[in-house]
């Protein structure tokens, strides 16, 4: 069978990629082969992949660059864990409370990314890096400093340590119990994460990024980002449709972050820095922007490799910063592309047409 | 009331340094219309060699500060010529990941030569320049701070509305092709831009790493971000503006810091920048462009 449509076939393959990778995964697992600490980095593995494809809606579907897709994991992980934690003992069925709590995740870093596009992506240029990158940092700092616990008379939250020191001196010790300890983080957050949650969840973003990038939505999105101009000339809200994909990328990272959480035992705020934000932008880039199976792909290889070659740790940022560099020097070098068109004549083809595409839509 | 002095003095000694580092950015957005995260890690960098040279080798301290500004010089032109420039032509948001890869690059270098723990530097300024008052003491690198960030501005002002060469630095800015229709040198004029604004980088790190004794990989990377904030606050493009925005700054982080809590003294100066977002986008001193199709 010939499947025509070629969005359709695109998305497909990408949806086979990710479930052979599963099966392959989880056979591993199954048969013993995996350690335990295997298995929890699958979990982070289907985070991960989460969060570099939803930041690919910002980065390359969108055109905007956002350096606090950080931020938002740590807002959806913290709500996420925060939820799960105070109503432990109400709803105790952990596949109802979970759930809710990605979606609780989700929704608070919605919020937050929604708060932030209004004055940003009304605006031109690189504003959105730097606001990004600065509600990143806000969010670090809030929560690194934040005490939240609740007692027989009250919940009880604060920013500074002098008023939680002295709560703990005042408050019923018997009935308190302490969710947020400020730069402690939190700890005890049930482990609700486990690979097949994970992959069921990563499932489920794929389909809703592949679904809206193929959707007019999708193709408004891209729109504003080729020509902003034309595309407003057009009849696109621009602000809106970045509004659209900015929101739902933040949302994904949201949820990933409330996975994330329920994976780990111990969770501070310190951990959601910019070297973290950076570390998804390079799985984006490497991928080839704008391209969510070559993201995925990219954020697999780039995730993996670390973990075999430790040899290599005191050198990995360093380079994944050449990475950075040389992609995006390679990729504008008319030399060498013409390299590579010469080496595969297949793709040629679609390198003019990006090309052409790309000198059309000059913003 | 002393204390409220003494930090209003530190607020605009730090909004001082702030709005060196902010000409830096200021300046090569207005001509190369890109905003080069590496500045921040200039900064750093210039710490280093700075630190290096007085400390390791014992150079005299005007010696040690023309060789961190001469390098810095160096290394913000050859990023210039070999990460900026073949990419001048395409997207803003190729331009901008560039940036933030030589940003990293510059931190992970350093982090390999001179490792993780911080540096302790020693202060540029001598103990006696501190003037003891009844009422209130100010330090020497507060007075450094300001009279040179007073007389760079002053320098910079007429360097630009005087010379031959700030005349083509403006009409660069104003329309590249028309410039180099007039037989401006684009390439050599955006390459001056950035000499200058790693230059004064330098500058920004010997005053900062004397008021702020510790040197880390990481030290640039927080001050250039804020300078950011004060280019923007100030009107991104003007220099004036530049130097408002980074003493408001300055005088925001000291005061907030001081009154409201130290910790969330950087969420504060960062919740300012969206608030500037939302209200004024141009700042201050910043002109609307209207784009032409």
């Amino acid at each position: 069978m010939k499947i025509k449509n070629k969005a359709f076939r695109d998305k497909l393959t990408t949806f086979i990629l990710v479930i052979v990778l599963f099966a392959f995964a989880q056979t591993m697992v199954a048969c013993g082969f995996a350690s335990r600490k295997f298995e929890g980095l699958l979990v982070n593995l289907c985070v991960y992949i989460i969060l570099a494809t939803s930041l690919n809606l910002v980065v390359g579907i969108s055109g905007e660059l956002s350096l606090g897709h950080a931020g938002f994991m740590c807002i959806g992980a913290f709500s996420g864990s925060v939820f799960s934690l105070a109503l432990q003992n109400t709803i105790t069925i952990w596949w109802i409370r979970f759930p809710l709590a990605l979606i609780v995740g989700g929704i608070m870093a919605a919020v937050f990314g929604f708060l932030i596009g209004i004055p940003v992506l009304r605006l031109r240029g690189d504003y959105l890096a730097i606001v990004t990158l600065a509600f990143g940092e806000i969010i670090k700092n809030v929560l690194n400093n934040i005490y939240l616990a609740y007692d027989k008379n009250g919940i009880f939250i604060t920013l500074s340590t002098e008023n939680s020191a002295q709560y703990k001196i005042n408050s019923d010790a018997a009935t308190r119990v302490e969710i947020i300890k400020g730069a402690q983080g939190i700890t005890g957050t049930p482990k609700d994460s486990n690979f097949i949650i994970g992959f069921i969840v990563l499932m489920i973003a794929l389909f809703i990024l592949l679904n809206l990038v193929d959707s007019k939505i999708g193709r408004n999105i891209e729109a504003s980002r080729d020509n902003r101009i034309a595309a407003e000339a057009m009849g696109v809200n621009v602000t809106r449709t970045k509004m659209i994909a900015f929101v739902t990328a933040s949302f994904l990272a949201g949820v990933a972050g409330a996975l994330y959480s329920h994976n780990l035992s111990v969770l501070q705020a310190t951990k959601f820095d910019y070297n973290l934000s950076i570390l998804i932008l390079v799985y984006v880039v490497l991928g080839g922007m704008n391209k969510m199976r070559g993201v995925i792909i990219s954020t697999i290889i780039l995730y993996a490799l670390p973990e075999y070659m430790r040899f290599l740790d005191k050198y990995r940022m360093l380079l994944y910063a050449i990475v950075l560099i040389l992609m995006m020097l390679l990729n504008n070098n008319a030399r060498f592309k013409a390299f590579l068109a010469k080496i595969s004549p297949k793709k040629a083809i679609e390198r003019a047409r990006d090309k052409k595409a790309a000198e059309g839509g000059d913003r | 009331m002393s204390s409220f002095l003494s930090y209003v003095l530190s607020g605009i000694s730090l909004g001082s340094i702030y709005a060196l580092i902010a000409l830096g950015y200021t300046m090569v957005y207005g001509i190369a219309k890109m905003l080069n995260f590496a500045h921040g890690d200039v900064i750093m960098i210039g710490g280093y060699i700075v630190y290096t040279a007085l400390s390791t080798y014992h150079f005299p301290v005007w010696i040690s500060i023309i060789s961190g500004m001469l390098s810095c010089i160096i290394i913000g032109v050859v990023i210039e010529k070999v990460a900026y420039k073949p990419l001048r032509n395409t997207s803003p948001l190729t331009v901008l990941i560039t940036a933030i890869g030589v940003s990293y690059l510059l931190q992970n270098i350093a982090l390999l030569i001179f490792g993780s723990a911080a540096k302790s530097f020693t202060s540029v300024v001598p103990k006696e320049w501190t003037i003891k008052t009844s009422f209130v003491t100010i330090s020497g690198e507060t007075i450094v701070t300001i009279v040179v960030t007073v007389i760079i501005m002053i320098a910079l002002t007429l360097f630009v509305n005087k010379t031959k060469t700030g005349k083509a630095m403006r009409a660069v800015s104003e329309d590249k092709g028309a410039a180099q229709l007039m037989g401006i040198n684009v390439n050599k004029t955006i390459s001056i831009t950035f000499a200058i604004g790693s230059g004064l980088a330098a500058v920004a790190a010997v005053l900062l790493c004397s008021t702020y004794p510790l040197l880390s990989p990481y030290t640039g990377a927080m001050p250039g971000i804020k300078a950011f904030t004060a280019a923007v606050f100030g009107g991104i493009g003007s220099i004036p503006g530049a130097m408002i925005g980074g003493i408001v700054l300055g005088l925001i982080e000291c005061l907030s810091k001081a009154y409201i809590s130290s910790q969330l003294s950087d969420a504060i100066v960062f919740a300012v920048l969206i608030i500037i977002l939302l209200v004024k986008p141009t700042g201050l001193l910043g002109k609307k462009i209207n784009e032409k199709v």
